[in-house]
């Protein structure tokens, strides 16, 4: 038992833990590009100053929250009927709805972006069709917006938030339910004291499972957003790629982690509770 | 049916909508004429032939592969090891640390996993003089963000698991490791089958850690394609995502019949 517990603990703690450390020490340092690596290490607090100071930053990091908030709520508003609807259909059809709802996440990421830059182009097949039908009269532009920011990610996320409300909702006692209306209760009330407050560990989860990785999401603001959508996770690439600034580089890194930390506490929290043997 | 399970299943409907038709757009345009995704000029295979002579997009693609079954397997042991220990060890000291540990890399942006660990090998460079990064460098990360997928299967899997039998061997005389073997390690394997795909799967998709890692001679499928895209759309691209899509879809409907056979 004791070397199963320590080969997992030592080589998380070599591979995740430890570089954390590493990221602190090189972010207290400062640029220097005639060295390799890049680094003058030091003990200053310079970029951490700069990252609350300069206005492009602070920007990126209030439009990350923003993006990443508002997204996560449509992901909800269409997710949570869908874990509804499928939570209530017959039980022999559920795999098979599940199983729709799951393939998309094991196809690659990459290639469900992609697919989307061609369908949001200014001649793609979207503004064709609104066009055909006479809705917009010039080809507007969803490529490189904010928009198609949203647009990503609530399409990339919509699994992760489906079946955590799945999981919660299937979880459902319907005579609740019954006993709700039998006391009177129209269907709206019924929902909203009975199914909502139930389902609420699925929400939770499905929506920190969203928030979390759409804050630092890179791939979805490169891809499909403009040169004016400020996200913080691709601040972080083009620091680092680009500028080749390990130091702020890694200064945004541990801003990023700090802001996260709530809520991927509250994550574990949830699911240690759920992992507990009932 | 009353209202509002109408409601839901028209949701679902265009739910479902929404998840595959930029899917099957993708897939229909593979087979176009033209190079604009956008304008239908009747049915080809060029761009197929194209990629299957694209040697770096090959090459790349086997690469992938190769570090898919490495970290998967890796994962496979090192999560059962920690599911099992999260599961079945009630206290030891830092498990509260530990449990954390193995459920962080799941949630954590992986610009930062990404940014942390290349600072981790730069380090161990210039420590030890190694390891060089490429093959190993890249396993070792994808490795580290799997290990988390496989515990989680694998500690509920083990959760709502009838303890008695274990009793039952451990009575009649068998050793921890013999019933580990015999009784526990069985009866948890399609949880560990499961986990083992979803890391595979995970590793051979990775772009973001990966391109952190990588160094300057290795590139992934994953990095082949994000560079390609970035120039705009390329119908080779088309072509791949079919493959993708196909080999995704009969993986889990092969799973599926797997799993209702074993039922």
């Amino acid at each position: 038992m004791r070397f199963v517990i320590a080969l997992p603990y030592a080589w998380l703690a070599i591979f995740f833990l430890l570089p954390f450390a590493l990221v602190l020490t090189i972010a207290l340092g400062s640029n220097d590009p005639d060295s390799v690596p890049p680094v003058a290490f030091g003990l200053s607090l310079a970029n951490f100053k700069l990252l609350f100071t300069d206005d492009l930053y602070l920007a990126a990091w209030l439009s990350s929250i923003r993006i990443a908030a508002t997204s996560t709520l449509v992901t909800l508003l269409l997710g949570y009927p869908m874990a509804y609807a499928i939570a209530r259909a017959a039980p022999r059809r559920q795999p098979l709805l599940l199983m729709l709802v799951i393939l998309p996440f094991w196809t690659s990421f990459l290639i469900r972006i992609y697919a989307w830059m061609g369908l949001l182009s200014s001649n793609g097949i979207l503004n064709q069709v609104l066009r055909a039908t006479g809705l917009v009269e010039t080809p507007g532009t969803i490529l490189g917006t904010e928009w198609a920011v949203h647009l990503g990610i609530v399409y990339a996320y919509l699994p992760f938030m489906v079946l955590p409300l799945y999981a919660a909702l299937e979880k459902l006692d319907t005579s609740l339910l019954e006993a709700a209306s039998d006391l009177g209760a129209s269907p709206l009330t019924a929902f909203l004291t009975v199914t909502l407050p139930l389902s609420l560990p699925g929400v939770v989860a499905g929506c920190l499972l969203v928030f979390i990785p759409s804050v630092g999401e890179f791939v979805i603001p490169d891809l499909l957003g403009g040169t004016d959508t400020l996200m913080i996770g691709k601040v972080l690439w083009d620091e680092f790629f680009l500028n080749g600034d390990w130091p702020l580089a890694s200064a945004v890194a541990i801003c990023l982690l700090v802001l996260l930390v709530g809520p991927i506490a509250l994550f574990q929290r949830q699911q240690a509770r759920s992992a507990e043997p009932r | 049916m009353a209202g509002r399970a109408r409601f839901a299943f028209t949701m679902l409907a265009f739910g479902y909508a929404f998840l595959y038709l930029p899917i099957v757009l993708v897939i229909v345009y593979s087979f176009n004429e033209s190079r604009l995704v956008t304008v239908w000029a009747g049915f080809s295979t060029k761009w197929w032939r194209a990629l299957l002579a694209n040697e770096a997009m090959l090459s790349a693609a086997w690469l992938s592969l190769r570090i898919a079954l490495v970290s998967a397997t890796a994962a496979a042991m090192i999560g059962l090891a920690a599911g099992y220990a999260l599961a079945r060890a009630p206290r030891f000291f830092g498990r509260t640390l530990f449990g954390s540990l193995v459920i962080a890399p799941m949630v954590m942006p992986e610009v930062v996993m990404g940014i942390s660990m290349l600072l981790l090998f730069v380090g161990s460079e210039r420590l030890f003089g190694g390891p060089d990064r490429g093959f190993l460098t890249i396993a070792i990360a994808h490795i580290t963000f799997s290990i988390a997928f496989v515990a989680v299967v694998v500690q509920a899997r083990l959760a709502d698991f009838d303890r008695s039998l274990e009793e039952a061997a451990m009575d009649l005389g068998a050793t921890p490791l013999v019933v580990f073997r015999t009784v526990t390690l069985p009866l948890i394997l399609p949880a560990v089958a499961s986990g083992w795909l979803l890391a595979f799967t995970l590793s051979l998709d990775d772009l973001i850690l990966t391109q952190f890692v990588a160094g300057a001679q290795s590139q992934t499928l994953p990095m082949r394609v994000y560079s390609s895209v970035r120039l705009g759309v390329d119908p080779q691209i088309n072509a791949l995502a079919t493959i993708v899509v196909a080999v995704a879809a009969s993986a889990l409907i092969l799973s599926g019949w797997l799993t209702r056979r074993r039922a």
